[in-house]
């Protein structure tokens, strides 16, 4: 199944440099509502890696939390406290010619070191069966699941008191 | 990739949001490492549970950053880190 390989190999390339411009242009781009567009487009190519990854469950949970909500919540943000004048974009205690090529040495000993480990790849297994993950979930992760829940509460008390109208 | 990209936003970007972007990316490169040797190295469903964990965490750290960003607008008009430098005493 040649074709089958091929188109396979291709649709996964695109998606990945989906996401990798798309997280250059969150980077790079003068205009931070662009960059916020092209937050959107980074979360919609990492749904679709989770989809190539077999992770489908995770895929929709993606989708739905952080473009329905992170971005949502960060648009807000933009939206609430954003100047027109403001221009100049770097920071003036790492400027962009020590950051990027420190980010440049980051990234290549990471390819040194992918590319250098012997990985154990074996049959693909770790399929998203949500069966399975709802089994270990409440099985084996309890006691995690129960911390979340608290976290939640916890970042959602403290967000909305945070955020109160205070009266002046 | 992500990874990298993110820190370097993280590094560079003078406004509070970009940075809060930038977090995000920084997660979501984990999470697609996490979710890739799930499948094809060990580990079995474990990996996606973890990413399962890394949204909850992120979901509230960006809600906590953000309402601590909203009041730093509010206080200081300006959300450009290099500008919020006042501790008030």
């Amino acid at each position: 199944m040649e074709l089958n390989e091929l188109i396979y190999q291709v649709i996964f390339y695109a998606i990945a440099g989906l996401v990798v411009g798309s997280a250059v242009i969150v980077a790079l781009s003068r205009n931070i509502v662009y960059s916020a567009f092209a937050l959107l487009l980074t979360f919609l190519g990492i749904a679709g890696i989770y989809v190539f990854l077999s992770a489908d469950f995770l895929a929709v949970a993606q989708v739905v939390i952080y473009v329905g909500g992170i971005l949502i919540l960060i648009i807000f943000a933009l939206m609430l406290t954003n100047k027109v004048k403001d221009v100049n974009l770097s920071n003036p205690s790492a400027p962009p010619y020590i950051a990027g090529p420190l980010v440049v040495l980051i990234f290549g000993g990471m390819v040194w070191m992918i590319t250098h480990t012997p990985w154990r790849v074996g049959a693909p297994q770790g399929i998203g069966d949500i069966n399975e993950i709802g089994n270990i979930l409440m099985g084996h992760y309890m006691l995690a699941f129960e911390v979340a829940a608290v976290l939640l509460l916890g970042a959602l008390m403290g967000a909305a008191y945070l955020a109160r109208r205070k009266k002046d | 990739m992500l990874l990298c990209l993110g820190i370097y936003i993280v590094l560079v970007r003078k406004n509070a949001v970009a940075i809060l972007m930038g977090i995000e990316l920084i997660l979501n490169g984990a999470s697609i490492a996490f979710v890739a040797f799930s499948r094809y190295v060990a580990g079995g469903v474990n990996g996606q549970v973890f990413v399962i964990f890394i949204i909850i965490i992120a979901v509230c750290e960006a809600a906590v950053a953000l309402a601590i960003i909203l009041n730093i607008y509010q206080n200081f008009r300006n959300v450009d880190v290099d500008e919020v430098k006042e501790l008030k005493g």
